[in-house]
């Protein structure tokens, strides 16, 4: 039995590393990031020029290298577009100005500009050295670290508990006592114990990782019975989103439009000649007009006689859905839409830009709850009669507000993080 | 020893042994195992070990299988006005076998889920009944016939492939009966346009007529008005205007007439204005325990054949020229003294439940006696919805089997099933040259038909009602027909040589009448009234008063006619019989003799009375448990297991085995029988193992058909057990006895600040040095309630137990059905029950002094028990006052259920809904009739912003908060404040009393303050000393009653007794 107490050191020595091992983890989501995305990735990508200029190297351009000029246009750009030739410049290149964003602070912005700064070029570059793909993620190297680490200590321990176990061995011959013969590594119950552990933690730590995943289908992009383009519709011909999702608005469905919506457009456009190229995913080349003629067959539409049409014969086009919530998720389209005067984009992503549209959130409830916890509620101002009347209801949080005990009201504040307002 | 007790069952009552037992045991159900259980059995480890290598490779090939690809398919083409995902509200009118309800059909997507009342109506005022909330269920009923069918054989039915082809077949089956009559059998009908296509139908055949023949009828009322008054109708009632109701027997707040009309206005009286009580004096005289007996401030039985004689007695009481019956029974007697005196000082209403044509003469007498026509009766409206008169059927069954009868057409009636001589009119269908039924389902009497040509549900039809003469609701279409089905009247105007249909008429009929916007607006109203009446026939002396505008006309006297009183009282005289035990046959509020018998909300509904669900019964009086020795030693197995003793009923040497509940209050010669069970299996899933027909137990005296038999041999003991699935003793509150509070209006005079003094000292008790309670009575926190703070009022005074909010709750919440065997074994579901309580002295439980109904639901506490004992937070509190329940987070541990002392709480014990992943993994567990609630079709009657609740989960009322929520939404989206009116729960918008008050109590101004702060006097908590904060109040229940209580209440020291209010 002697030798018993300090292997059970050794493990839990040994465990300890493990677990310390995978509490390394990413540390924070950096602010600047999120920032970047629920705010500027709408309209702006880093590398490419899309409905604004690419980021990347933003701070070298133009005035905005002073901070400060760069919080008036981010707070006001109409007003800022007359005091500056840049933007100007910028407005005649890109036919629309910047929206403003009074919401964020100046830290916020700075938060961004770091981001932008820093963040990794697309693909592996040539001028950044051996940096592994993706995120230049710190944690990563320190799980190896400690990887490395705890595996030359087991090693270091394995050898130890052989050279004592062989010690062992050698005393008591000297001092003839008997002892059962060692047993090979493969049959010591206490190696075995030790390696079931190992696998259970291990095991344990990956099943509960990636059941957090199941259902989860951020990037989502299923091929649809029409190849239909929102960059096409949305991005260049400037379609508002509510033409055909109008029930976003009303509903808590942003509802598919029907054919006969398509049909008020398409009777007219029956070719697809002045766009881009377009391509599948996977790099086929589409024809547009062949796909315009998919709908026709929907609608029971012949175009070379137009006048024959008979919208009641029209078949629904089955679309797959890509956002899908769990059944026990309650989600209101116009709550946030109309209420909440989100931007689609916010959780669609850059709609306007995708040829094929894929999930672009990750849809979770930790996903959800950020931007609860984070967005400021609209409350009623009478002075200049913005925001919604409704929540004068939080008597506290107005007075509150008024007096500066707060500084803003998050949806969080007024119960927007509570299960029921989701789950019922 | 108390003056009086509150109890819900004998055993609590006497508080027996077993009854103690049980509600220390909060699960009141032994674990699944054999006897030797779980560590004896032979290979339990291997077993278990069997079973989690089992589940585990279940759940994760459940949980890993590939995320089901899911289609979002839009219209082809979007109707105009209709956006997916809005409810839509459409008035219609809920028709039943002459049951008329204006209400409201909520539609979602293009089927509706949820009816609610019509507040644009003035007689009903919003108010709902539990069959009119259950009445979108059988909309999407699948044994509803699917398309037209003709009996090829006995018992086989094939489907007729168009209605053209039905048109040619029964046109040439009418062309060959030549002269033989024609007839139309119907339940009453109150459509003037389908009057009108029924008379010119029938004007096609010469000799044929239109037989109105209700199942629940109202002969013997029509009868006698028509002999007292002139008129074959029956008058409108008054009840808010008659400070002394007196009701022989009829159950006027559940099931007599127009029970929604009744209650509204009977509540008026009811309510109590706390800076001076007033309430008016209900009486109620009857052989069993009914709703409405419950309610009344006095309560008087008799014989079902006394009845004739208690209402002479009022009248010579009351100085009428008859002469006084023998009453021997001197409570009785010193009762009808007493009302009579009362009557006779204050005025008031007479009503009675008899369809004996003298009772209701002599009831006649005595409201020409006491002025009630002209205050609380009104003849200047009538009230159609009943006009059958049973000779007619019975002369037509006679008809009928003398072959006389050369075609019948039937539509709503079954008198296969409801006629007190069901085998003769079934004898008499096989001499019917051509039978054919409109009816919906292949119920008793259509199979004996030989055409079955379904009409459309009231949701899928167009139409209109006349239920009080001049006032018109109108039915419109909520869905698309689910079924090929088509109305009968244009089946009846097609094969009357009209090429038209009945939807076009009956929109030409009414656009010509009205023109065509003030129809559009009558449409969108849902009800017109104008005080016009447009029914033809039935007012002929109201056709005159067209061009009255207002609806409120001064109410019409009648000309009464006494010559018919004598001859009545004299026909009582001699018309007296009666055995040892008298068999009386009543409704419940939930079944009836119609389609809704299949209807499984309304069979789970436990019967106010009784808590019973899934079946008829016998309600046998205290004495003859007595006689059979069901009490012996006060403590017995009666009520503790849904086993039953059974007593054989003889009658014309039949026999019929009906098991018995016990039930006080009940005259001791009288049986109670409800009528509805042991329906065809056409109709609904093992309905033929669901009770007992007993229709047949009526008798026809000649000219009407009573509902009361006294020649019926009971046997002496049981002839055997049947289960009953009864919710009475499912939950306790062990022992502690002020749930309820309730005094006489006289305690209440004396004393008014009772209720109040008792929470005062509750309040200085525990909260000594600041007086506040909340904050000083708990070691816990107390939080702030910064927006809406959701609180609900219910008035014990109002609430009348008929059951409208517990299936409003039902259709609402997605709450499932569980079937009768989980019933038994305490599984239901109900987020919402009423609670029974009797009150008698402890030791006379017969002598019943008052029943008191109390709706229990969450009661959402700000210092919930269940909250803290949750592991995985699954149950919390609100920002807005609401004790959430998170489905996806519960794990199904019970202990919230375990700690909640209201009892309230409801698991999933199977998946009643079919919610899980795997298709019916409880086939075995459950009953057929909960898994058909699962099929594609039921399934589109479920509340798509209700998640619906999979096995392992517990449940309870939300609050409705799929309600509130939409309502803040809404307000924020027109950028306006919430108001106080934009939200009701689904219970407190179905009750016709309005009893029920919810809304937002940090708004001062909002209806529920208002209650609050006017009713401080009876306002209480449930079990306040616990501290559990609820945020239900209740306004304790005032009889009205000379009767002062004296002793202490049992509140008082069972505040003392409780234990301190910590947790």
């Amino acid at each position: 039995m002697l030798p018993c107490k300090p292997i059970i050191k050794r493990i839990s020595l040994f465990l300890f590393t493990l677990v310390a091992l995978f509490l390394t983890t990413d540390i924070a989501a950096q602010d600047g990031k999120v920032l970047y995305q629920t705010n500027c990735q709408i309209c702006h990508s880093l590398d490419k020029n899309l409905t604004g200029p690419a980021l990347r190297g933003f701070l070298e351009r133009g005035p905005w290298g002073d901070r400060e000029e760069l919080y008036k246009w981010v707070h006001n750009p109409a007003a800022y577009l007359a005091t500056s030739d840049y933007a100007s410049q910028l407005k005649n290149q890109y036919g629309t100005i910047m929206q403003a964003f009074p919401q964020l602070t100046n830290e916020e912005i700075d938060a961004i500009a770091e981001y932008v700064a820093t963040a990794p070029p697309p693909g592996g570059t040539p001028t950044g050295g051996p940096v592994p793909e993706g995120a230049p993620d710190n944690s990563n190297r320190n799980s190896i670290f400690f990887g490395i680490l705890s595996l030359i200590l087991a090693v270091i321990a394995l050898i130890l508990m052989q050279v004592n176990s062989n010690l062992k061995k050698l005393s008591d011959d000297k001092e003839n006592i008997r002892r059962p013969d060692p047993v090979p590594f493969y049959r010591n119950k206490i190696y075995i114990a030790m390696f079931a552990m190992v696998f259970f933690v291990v095991g344990g730590y990956y099943l509960a990782k990636g059941a957090i995943k199941l259902g989860r289908d951020k990037g989502y992009m299923p091929e649809q019975p029409i190849y239909y383009s929102h960059k096409v519709h949305a991005g260049i011909n400037q379609i508002s989103c509510l033409y055909c999702h109008g029930s976003a608005m009303e509903s808590k469905h942003a509802a598919i439009p029907s054919v006969n919506t398509c049909m008020n457009c398409h009777k007219a456009i029956s070719s697809y000649e002045k766009g881009p190229q377009l391509y599948t995913e996977d790099g086929r080349e589409v024809d547009g007009t062949a796909e315009i003629a998919k709908l026709y067959k929907y609608a029971g539409f012949d175009p070379a006689r137009p006048n024959d049409w008979d919208p009641a014969k029209a078949k629904p086009v089955e679309w797959i859905k890509i956002h899908n919530l769990p059944d026990h998720v309650y989600f209101n389209h116009s709550q946030h839409v109309k209420a909440g005067n989100v931007q689609c984009q916010t959780c669609h992503g850059p709609i306007q830009d995708m040829d094929v549209v894929s999930q672009f959130s990750e849809l979770s409830m930790g996903w959800c709850v950020n931007c609860h916890r984070e967005t400021k509620v609209n409350f009623y101002n009478e002075g200049d009669s913005t925001g919604n009347k409704f929540y004068s209801i939080y008597e506290k949080f107005h007075n509150d507000l008024a007096s500066g005990k707060m500084d803003s009201v998050t949806v969080s504040d007024i119960g927007g993080t509570e299960c029921q307002k989701c789950h019922y | 020893m108390s003056d009086k007790k509150y109890w819900q069952s004998f055993g609590e009552l006497n508080n027996a042994e077993g009854f103690k037992k049980l509600a220390q045991n909060e699960f009141q159900e032994d674990l699944p195992t054999d006897e030797q259980g779980w560590l004896d059995a032979k290979a339990p480890r291997r077993d278990f070990l069997k079973y989690l290598g089992f589940t585990t490779a279940a759940a994760s090939l459940a949980a890993s299988c590939e995320a089901p690809v899911q289609k979002a398919i839009p219209f082809a083409n979007q109707p105009e006005n209709l956006v997916p995902g809005v409810a839509k509200y459409y008035a219609t009118t809920y028709v039943q076998d002459g049951d008329v309800l204006p209400i409201i059909a909520k539609v979602r997507d293009g089927r509706p889920i949820k009816i609610e009342g019509n507040k644009l109506c003035n007689y009903t005022k919003g108010g709902t009944s539990a069959r009119a909330q259950a009445s979108v269920l059988d909309l999407y009923d699948s044994f509803r016939l699917p398309h037209p069918k003709r009996k090829v054989s006995e018992g086989r039915f094939e489907e007729i492939p168009t209605y053209a082809q039905v048109d040619k077949l029964i046109g040439d089956e009418l062309a060959k009966i030549g002269t033989a009559p024609v007839v139309f059998l119907s339940t009453t009908i109150t459509s003037p346009t389908t009057k009108q296509i029924i008379s010119e139908f029938l004007a096609k055949y010469p000799g044929s007529r239109h037989v109105q023949a209700d199942a629940d009828s109202y002969s013997g009322m029509l009868l006698a008005n028509e002999a007292s008054f002139g008129r074959r109708a029956i008058p409108s009632y008054h009840f808010e205007n008659a400070k002394v109701i007196v009701s022989l027997g009829a159950d006027f707040l559940g099931t007599w007439l127009n029970p929604v009309e009744f209650a509204s206005q009977w509540v008026v009286n009811r309510k109590i204005d706390e800076a001076k009580p007033a309430m008016s004096k209900h009486y109620q005289f009857e052989s069993y325990l009914t709703q409405t007996g419950s309610n009344a401030d006095e309560r008087f039985t008799h014989r079902p054949s006394e009845t004739g004689a208690v209402a002479m007695a009022i009248l010579s009481a009351l100085g009428g020229a008859v002469s006084v019956p023998n009453i021997s029974d001197a409570k009785l007697k010193a009762g009808i003294a007493k009302v009579a005196a009362d009557l006779k000082a204050n005025g008031g209403l007479v009503i009675s439940g008899s369809n004996d044509v003298n009772v209701q003469s002599i009831v006649n007498a005595i409201n020409n006696q006491i002025g009630a026509y002209g205050k609380s009766i009104n003849w200047s409206e009538t009230l159609n919805i009943r006009q059958g008169i049973d000779k007619d059927l019975v002369d037509l069954v006679s008809q009928m089997n003398a072959g006389q009868v050369g075609a019948l057409f039937i539509y709503g009636a079954n008198p296969a099933y409801t006629f007190y001589n069901a085998a003769g009119f079934k004898e008499g269908m096989k001499k019917v040259r051509l039978a054919v039924s409109f009816n919906s389902k292949l119920d008793e009497t259509t199979e004996l038909c030989h055409f079955a040509v379904p009409a459309p549900h009231y949701l899928e039809s167009w139409g209109d009602t006349e239920p009080k003469s001049g006032y018109i609701s109108f039915i419109q279409p909520t869905i698309n027909p689910v079924f090929k089905t088509r109305p009968y009247q244009t089946s009846l105007m097609k094969w009357s040589g009209n090429t038209n249909d009945y939807d076009s008429f009956f929109k030409t009929y009414w656009e010509v009448k009205l023109g065509k916007q003030a129809f559009n607006k009558a449409l969108q109203d849902g009800v017109l009234e104008n005080g016009q009446s447009a029914l033809p026939g039935i007012s002929q002396s109201l056709t005159d008063t067209i061009g009255i505008a207002t609806v409120t006309p001064s109410l019409g006297a009648g000309a009464f006619n006494s010559a018919n009183t004598s001859a009545a009282a004299s026909g009582l005289a001699t018309n007296k019989q009666s055995g040892k035990y008298e068999i009386v046959l009543y409704q419940t509020v939930a079944v009836n003799n119609t389609a809704s018998g299949a209807n499984p909300w309304l069979l789970e509904l436990p019967d106010p009375v009784t808590k019973a669900t899934w079946d008829n019964y016998a309600m046998i009086p205290l004495a003859k448990a007595n006689e059979m020795g069901l009490f012996v030693g006060k403590d017995s197995k009666y009520e503790y297991f849904p086993s039953k003793p059974v007593l054989r009923f003889t009658y014309n040497n039949q026999e019929l085995d009906l098991p018995v509940l016990v039930i006080p209050g009940m005259n001791a010669n009288t049986i109670a029988i409800a009528v509805g069970y042991g329906r065809s299996n056409n109709i609904g899933v093992g309905l033929d193992k669901i009770g007992k027909n007993v229709n047949q137990l009526a008798i026809f005296n000649g000219t009407t058909i009573d509902f009361h038999n006294p020649g019926i041999t009971v046997s002496e003991n049981k002839v055997g057990e049947y289960k009953i699935a009864q919710t009475q003793i499912h939950n306790s509150y062990e022992n502690r006895t002020e749930v309820v509070k309730e005094t006489t209006m006289a305690t209440f005079l004396k004393n008014p600040k009772q209720f109040k003094e008792e929470r005062e000292h509750l309040h200085s008790t525990y909260a000594p040095q600041t007086g506040d309670y909340r904050t000083e009575g708990t070691l816990y926190p107390d939080y702030p309630y910064p927006g809406p703070k959701w609180g609900m009022a219910i008035d014990m005074n109002s609430c009348m137990g008929c059951n409208a909010c517990v299936v409003a709750c039902h259709s609402e919440n997605n709450v499932p059905v569980v079937g009768k065997k989980e019933v038994m074994r305490y599984h239901d579901m109900h987020w919402l029950r009423i609670d029974r309580y009797f009150v008698s002295k402890e030791d006379n439980p017969d002598d019943l002094q008052a029943v008191v109904f109390q709706p229990m639901l969450c009661q959402h506490c700000d210092n919930a028990p269940c909250e803290n004992v949750c592991p995985v937070a699954a149950t919390m509190h609100s920002s807005e006052g609401i004790n959430q329940m998170i489905y996806n987070r519960c794990i199904g541990t019970r202990y919230c259920a375990n700690n909640c002392p209201y009892k309230v709480r409801r698991f999933n014990w199977a998946d009643y809904m079919g919610a899980d992943s795997f298709d019916d993994n409880q086939r075995q567990v459950l009953e057929a009739v909960v898994l058909n609630m699962n099929d594609d079709l039921t399934r589109m009657v479920l509340n798509p912003d209700v998640t619906v609740r999979s096995r392992g989960v517990m449940e309870k009322c939300s609050f409705c908060v799929q309600r509130t929520q939409e309502a803040k939404l809404t307000a924020k989206k027109e950028n306006r404040q919430l108001k106080d009116n934009d939200v009701a729960s689904a219970c407190q918008s179905a009750c016709p009393t309005n009893a029920i008050t919810f809304g937002n109590v940090n708004d001062k101004e909002s209806a529920i303050s208002k209650v609050r702060a006017d009713n401080q006097l009876r306002t209480f908590y449930v079990i306040e000393q616990i501290h559990t904060l609820p945020n239900v109040t209740y306004l304790a229940k005032i009889r009205n009653t000379d009767q002062i209580i004296t002793t202490d209440d049992l509140e008082a020291h069972a505040i003392d007794d409780a234990p301190a209010a910590v947790h």
